[in-house]
């Protein structure tokens, strides 16, 4: 196999990429990591919080050195009707200090610093350079096995025994290997962000928290019409504001993004938290929401796919992950090429490693566990009688409605589970599928 | 939503789009085919693009614009007109940059 350019050509230098160009690299493979933006992360945006507890093995002590805005130390679930709020907000002290829970940090950074340790570890990163297509070998013997990959640049051929996939949500190099079905804009949401400037006093002040703490609010029932959620996140000196849109439900009614982000950000409950700040950047993304039920096949004849491209990404509404699965399935996509090539069968059957890896980790534990969430938690269900419902309850428990007397808590549940226009069939079942879920 | 006045100032779209950093290629990297455009009725791409890219005009087709694309792929999954859009990446190093997402 050494008539190849490289062992291994790594497409798209996200957190998947480096990290299995990391893998790659250390084993000694001649490792070549492409990114189309002009420096990695450039592309990406998220919203909001990254795991890294997944890089204890890959980067000792990461948080010595990660680029990290905040440790987030206090997470709210916040359910919102037009005039109301109703939040669950945990704090732990012990998440401020190693090894961590969450951060919050800027994907242009922290992407860039994943792939300076793929380059420390010797692989060559090559930005400025888009991949345009597969090479294959036409032979009938290989089963037109993937040889490398076609750039925009001069004589932008580059042949390798491996290639992997991690050019996101979008990804090109899935579809064009076949990997992937017809994309349909049902199983995405489309993420919409407002970066706020603020002073750290006023955001250590508003949010509660002190030095690097920090603090990462999910939002249901502040997405007007459309489903799907809305998040405020901190920064060290900026604050993140921004929503989750069904692609099928946003392209069905007249309200654009940005307009539904300023609806919530003029709720009485979000705008002491946002006000004053200053627009620092605008950004979008899209997000594969679906899970398990959309996922491609992973491993092709000479291809492996990680991260987002794999439609790795857990949005199941308390859970929202993207970075850590990235991670892993990244590493174990470069420990797999490793194994092939050591073996020399670099067919789909000698990259089968990749699908025992990603099955016998949480990257496909949580997805198989949580398979039911991501359509749950956007359920119109969910999304617009439930918020009603709840907060419903929640106002007559904590109304005192003298001389009339405090009205049993089931009375309370009946006549509020009836004005929202909840069936109790549904509910009946929607918490089964939520234990099942969840439990 | 309540009535509470925002303390923050309206922002226009232009200014919006400004505060993003973008690289722009000569070439196009979405390219739209107006007649297929002309004769759709639902135009999701105008409600759902988050950088505005799709304007109606007033002879019933969409005026496009590449040069401030997220390079998000929305207007393609939400297009339901075989071969309206035709989406690709830029050419490398164009296109947006992010700085603090």
């Amino acid at each position: 196999m050494t008539d190849t350019d490289y062992d291994v050509v790594i497409v798209g230098a996200g957190p998947a990429g480096s990290c299995a160009a990391i893998e790659a690299a250390r084993a000694g493979l001649r490792t070549l990591l492409l990114e189309r933006g002009p420096f990695a992360g450039s592309k990406n945006m998220y919203g909001g919080v990254v795991y890294p507890r997944i890089l204890d093995d890959l980067i000792p002590e990461w948080w010595q050195q990660a680029p990290i805005q905040r440790w987030v130390t206090r997470r709210s679930t916040m359910i919102l009707t037009d005039n109301q709020s109703l939040s669950v907000d945990f704090r732990n002290d012990a998440w401020a200090a190693p090894p961590y829970n969450g951060a919050t940090a800027y994907r242009p950074e922290f992407d860039r610093w994943l792939a300076d340790h793929a380059v420390a570890a010797g692989a060559t990163l090559l930005c400025d350079t888009t991949v345009t297509g597969l090479l294959r070998d036409t032979s009938r013997r290989s089963g037109g096995r993937v040889t490398g990959v076609r750039t925009d640049r001069p004589d932008g051929d580059v042949t390798a025994s491996v290639v992997i996939a991690c050019d996101g949500v979008n990804s090109f190099v899935a579809k064009e290997a076949g990997l992937y079905g017809t994309p349909n804009a049902k199983n995405f949401t489309l993420g919409v962000k407002e970066t706020l400037s603020l002073p750290k006093q006023v955001i250590d002040e508003r949010f509660g928290v002190r030095g690097r703490e920090g603090v990462d609010i999910e939002i249901i029932g502040c997405t007007g019409g459309v489903n799907g959620g809305g998040f405020v996140y901190t920064n060290l000196e900026t604050i993140a504001v921004g929503v989750v849109l069904k692609l099928t439900k946003l392209a069905a009614q007249k309200t654009r993004p940005e307009e539904i982000i300023a609806a919530m950000k003029r709720h009485s409950a979000i705008a002491p938290l946002v006000e004053g700040g200053e627009l620092h950047e605008y950004s979008a993304h899209l997000i594969p929401e679906a899970g398990l039920s959309m996922m491609p096949e992973m491993t092709g004849n000479g291809l492996l796919v990680a991260g987002d491209a794999a439609a790795l990404c857990l949005a199941a509404g308390i859970w929202l992950e993207g970075v850590n699965f990235a991670i892993a399935s990244g590493m174990y996509a470069g420990q797999t090429a490793v194994e092939a090539i050591a073996d020399g069968d670099v067919s789909q059957r000698g990259l089968g490693g990749y699908a025992r890896r990603l099955s016998d980790t949480f990257v496909l534990r949580d997805h198989r566990k949580l398979r039911r969430a991501p359509q749950l938690v956007l359920s119109d269900r969910v999304q617009h009688l439930y918020p009603s419902m709840i907060t419903g309850i929640a106002e007559r428990m904590f109304r005192v409605d003298n001389p009339l007397a405090k009205p049993g808590l089931r009375r309370i549940f009946h006549e509020e589970r009836k004005r929202a226009g909840v069936h109790l069939r549904g509910l009946v079942r929607d918490g089964h599928d939520a234990f099942r879920s969840f439990g | 939503m309540t009535d509470r006045n925002p303390l923050w100032p309206e922002i226009s779209f232009s200014d919006r789009m400004d505060t993003v950093e973008f690289k722009v290629s000569e070439k196009p990297h979405i390219v739209v085919d107006g007649k297929v455009c002309a004769d759709c009725s639902t135009r999701a791409c105008i409600v759902a693009c988050p950088a505005d890219l799709f304007v109606p005009t007033s002879d019933g087709g969409i005026l496009f614009n590449y040069e401030q694309c997220f390079e998000c792929g929305t207007c393609y999954l939400v297009c339901d007109n075989e071969g309206a859009i035709s989406w690709s990446y830029p050419e490398g190093g164009f296109g947006v940059v992010f700085r603090s997402t």
